[in-house]
C-alpha cells in the first residue's frame, strides 16, 4: 500500500487515462455531493423549524379565555369569561410541583406611546417577572421586570428592541420616561426577543402596574405557564397534556361553563405542537437519508459497473502484465488502489465542494424555514469512506476476476 | 536448457475433446535458435504456451534450466516467467499508454528493481534494438517493426534464460520481417536460447533448428544450415 514505486504506477495510469479517471471521479463526487447537500438542507429546514419554534418556550401552556357558546347550569350563551387573579393564584398553587415558570397577563393591544416627540401604536402588557423565561426574551440593556416592580406597583416598563429604535433613534433609552395614555413609565430595560420584530414592538410593565393603570382591578387577560421538563420528551409531553387539561377543567368549574364549550376557555399546549413539529422534522430528516443513502447506492453501483468496464477494457493488458511476471494479487491491488484512490480523492472532493457550497450559499437563502444548512463533518467523512469501502468491494469482485484470467485468453481479446 | 518428455494435452469442450498434443519429446540446449513449424491446429502454439507456463500440460515432464516445472500456482509461474521467460508476440502486445521506454521496464517493476535502475536498464535494450532515440513514444507512434523491437527489447529486458517468440513476424513485411530475424540472430549470437513459432518457411531457415509439427506429434527434427537475415536486409 506505501509502495511508492507502486504509487508511481497508479498516477502514471491514471494521468494517462484521464476520461476514465474523470467519469469515476465524476460518479463518486457527484453522489457525495448530493449528500452533502440534501443533509444539509435537511439540518437547515430543521433548524429552521426549530428556531420559529423557539421564539416562545416551547414547553408552555398558555390559557385565555373568550365568550360561552353553550348554555351551562342555568347560565345563558354568549357570556364573557373573565379571568381574576385569584385564578392564577389557584392554578400556581394546585400545580406548583409541575410548574416552573409562571405569569398572568394583562394586555392592552394597541396602546399609544410617547417618547419626547416621537410616538406610535405598540401593545402593552402588564406581565410577571418570569415572562423574561416564558418569551425567551434576550435582555439587551438594563434588566426586566422584577419581583418588588410587582409588589410595590412601580411605574417602570421594559421596552422591546424596535421601540428603541422607533422613539430612542439611538439614545440610550434607560432611565428615561415614555409617556403612555399619559402615565410616565421609566424605562429600566430593552429586550431582543428570538421572534422578531412583532414580538420586539412591545412594552412590557408590571402587571400590577398595568391593572392599576389601566383600570384592570382584578382582571387578567391570560395566563401562561411553562411545564418543567423531564429528560424523556414522551414523558413531558404526556405531563403537560395532564397540566392542561386540568387547568382547563379547574377554570371551567369554577366560571361555570359547560364541560364541552371550546370556545369560552383555550388551553394551547406548546409542547404537544412540538411533539408534531418535531416527528415532521424527523420523517423530513428520514426522507432526506433515505435519498442521500439512494444515492449513495446509485453511486457504489456506479462505481462497481466503471470497474467492469475497466477491467474489461484492460484485460489485454493485465494479459500482458501476467506474461512479464506479475503475480495475480498484484494485479488485484493495482486495480482496487487505483479505485480507492480514484473515490476517495473525488469523494473527498465531492464532500468538500457540498460543504463549500453550503458554507457561501447557506447564509444567503432567505427562508424563515431553513436555516443555517449544515452538514456534521464527521457523518459526511464517514459516508464517503463508506462509499470507498463498498466501492472497493465492488471492484475487488472484478478486479480479482481479471488477475484469474489466464494470461493467454487474455492476450488473445482484441 | 529445455527438457520435454513425452507431452500430452487435451482441451475439453463439453463433451467432445480435443486431443492437441500426443506425446512431444524434445531437447532445446543453451545457445540454440530453434524454430517450431506447424500448420494451424498442428498444436505448435499450445506447445508454445505450455512452454511459456501460459498452460499446463495433462502429462509428461518439463523441466526448464534444471527446474522442474510443475504444480504451478499462478504466483510461482508468474514468478518463474518473470525470471525464465522473454516473450515476443505477433501482435507485439505493447501497453498502448506507456511509453516505448516504460514498456520496456515492466518486467524489471515486476522483478522489484528500483526506479532509476529500471530506467537505465531498460534505456539500454532499447539502444541495443536500435530505438533509444524513440524511447518517449507510445506505441501508436511507432512503426510495426519498431513496435516488435521494443517488445524484443522488453523481452531482454528481464534477463531470461529463454525467449520465446509466437509468430514474430506474422504481422510484419518481408523487409521488416527480415530486419526483426536480424536482430534476432544477433541475440541469439550472445548466447541466449531463443524459440520461434512461425509457418513461414523462409523465417525458419534463418534458424538453426527446424521442429516440423503436425496433427499432435513430431514429425520432423532437424538442423538447418542457418540463413543470415542480414544478407537481406
Amino acid at each position: 500500500m506505501f509502495d511508492i514505486e507502486r504509487w508511481q504506477e497508479i498516477f502514471e495510469t491514471l494521468s494517462k487515462n484521464k476520461l476514465r479517471t474523470f467519469l469515476t471521479g465524476l460518479s463518486v463526487a457527484s453522489g457525495i455531493f448530493i449528500l452533502v447537500i440534501l443533509l444539509g438542507f435537511s439540518s437547515g429546514i430543521q433548524n429552521g423549524v426549530t428556531s420559529q419554534f423557539e421564539k416562545d418556550a416551547t414547553n408552555s401552556i398558555s390559557v385565555w379565555t373568550g365568550v360561552t357558546t353553550k348554555e351551562y347550569k342555568g347560565l345563558n350563551p354568549g357570556r364573557r369569561i373573565q379571568l381574576k387573579n385569584q385564578d392564577f393564584n389557584d392554578i400556581v398553587t394546585k400545580y406548583d410541583d409541575n410548574l416552573e415558570y409562571k405569569s398572568a397577563f394583562y394586555t392592552i393591544w394597541g396602546g399609544l406611546v410617547n417618547y419626547k416627540n416621537e410616538s406610535g401604536n405598540y401593545r402593552i402588557q402588564g406581565v410577571m417577572p418570569d415572562n423574561q423565561f416564558i418569551e425567551n426574551a434576550d435582555i439587551h440593556q438594563g434588566r426586566f421586570i422584577n419581583h418588588s416592580d410587582v409588589v410595590g406597583n412601580k411605574k417602570v416598563a421594559v421596552i422591546g428592541n424596535k421601540l428603541s429604535v422607533d422613539l430612542f433613534k439611538g439614545d440610550n433609552p434607560i432611565g428615561k420616561d415614555i409617556s403612555l395614555y399619559g402615565i410616565n413609565f421609566k424605562v429600566v430595560g430593552v429586550f431582543f426577543d428570538p421572534g422578531g420584530e412583532r414580538d420586539e414592538s412591545k412594552v412590557m410593565m408590571p402587571i400590577t402596574t398595568a391593572q392599576k393603570a389601566f383600570n384592570g382591578g382584578n382582571d387578567i387577560r391570560s395566563m401562561m405557564y411553562t411545564v418543567k421538563m423531564s429528560d424523556n420528551f414522551d414523558e413531558a409531553v404526556k405531563l403537560s397534556e395532564q397540566v392542561s387539561l386540568g387547568i382547563e377543567n379547574d377554570i371551567k368549574t369554577t366560571h361555570i361553563i359547560a364541560p364541552d364549550d371550546i370556545s369560552a376557555i383555550r388551553v394551547n399546549n406548546t409542547l404537544e405542537e412540538a411533539r408534531k413539529i418535531y416527528s415532521l422534522v424527523d420523517t423530513i430528516k428520514a426522507v432526506f437519508w433515505f435519498v442521500g443513502i439512494g444515492t449513495i447506492i446509485a453511486g457504489v453501483v456506479g462505481v462497481g459497473n466503471i470497474m467492469l468496464i475497466i477491467v474489461k477494457e484492460r484485460t489485454k493488458e493485465i494479459g500482458i502484465r501476467k506474461a512479464l511476471g506479475a503475480e495475480p494479487m498484484s494485479i488485484v491491488g493495482m486495480i482496487l488502489q487505483e479505485s480507492v484512490f480514484v473515490t476517495m480523492f473525488s469523494g473527498l472532493f465531492g464532500l468538500v465542494a457540498g460543504l463549500a457550497l453550503l458554507e457561501f450559499v447557506g447564509p444567503l437563502i432567505e427562508s424563515d424555514f431553513i436555516k443555517y444548512p449544515q452538514v456534521d463533518f464527521n457523518t459526511a467523512l464517514s459516508t464517503v469512506f463508506v462509499l470507498v469501502f463498498a466501492g472497493a468491494i465492488a471492484g475487488f469482485i472484478p478486479a480479482y476476476r481479471a488477475a484469474r484470467i489466464k494470461p493467454i485468453d487474455a492476450l488473445r481479446d482484441e | 536448457m529445455i527438457q520435454i518428455k513425452d507431452l500430452h494435452k487435451s482441451y475439453h469442450m463439453g463433451n467432445n475433446s480435443l486431443h492437441v498434443l500426443k506425446g512431444i519429446n524434445f531437447d532445446v540446449k543453451e545457445g540454440e535458435l530453434v524454430s517450431i513449424m506447424g500448420s494451424s491446429g498442428s498444436g505448435k502454439s499450445t506447445l508454445l504456451n505450455i512452454l511459456g507456463m501460459l498452460d499446463e500440460a495433462d502429462e509428461g515432464s518439463y523441466t526448464l534450466d534444471t527446474v522442474p516445472i510443475k504444480n504451478l500456482n499462478e504466483k510461482i509461474a508468474a514468478n518463474y516467467r518473470n525470471k525464465f521467460l522473454g516473450f515476443i508476440f505477433q501482435s507485439f502486445n505493447l501497453i498502448n499508454y506507456k511509453s516505448a521506454l516504460d514498456n520496456v521496464a515492466l518486467p524489471l517493476y515486476y522483478q522489484g528493481v528500483a526506479r532509476k535502475e529500471r530506467v537505465e536498464r531498460a534505456m539500454h535494450y532499447l539502444d541495443k534494438v536500435g530505438l533509444a532515440p524513440w524511447s518517449h513514444h507510445l506505441p501508436s507512434e511507432l512503426s510495426g517493426g519498431q513496435k516488435q523491437r521494443v517488445a524484443i527489447a522488453r523481452a531482454l529486458a528481464s534477463d531470461p534464460k529463454v525467449l520465446l517468440a509466437d509468430e514474430p513476424t506474422g504481422a510484419l513485411d518481408t523487409k521488416t520481417s527480415y530486419e526483426v530475424m536480424d536482430l534476432i540472430q544477433g541475440i541469439n549470437d550472445e548466447g541466449k536460447t531463443i524459440l520461434v513459432v512461425t509457418h513461414e518457411h523462409d523465417i525458419a531457415q534463418m534458424t538453426k533448428r527446424i521442429v516440423n509439427l503436425k496433427d499432435g506429434v513430431i514429425i520432423d527434427d532437424s538442423f538447418v544450415e542457418q540463413v543470415r537475415a542480414s544478407q537481406y536486409v
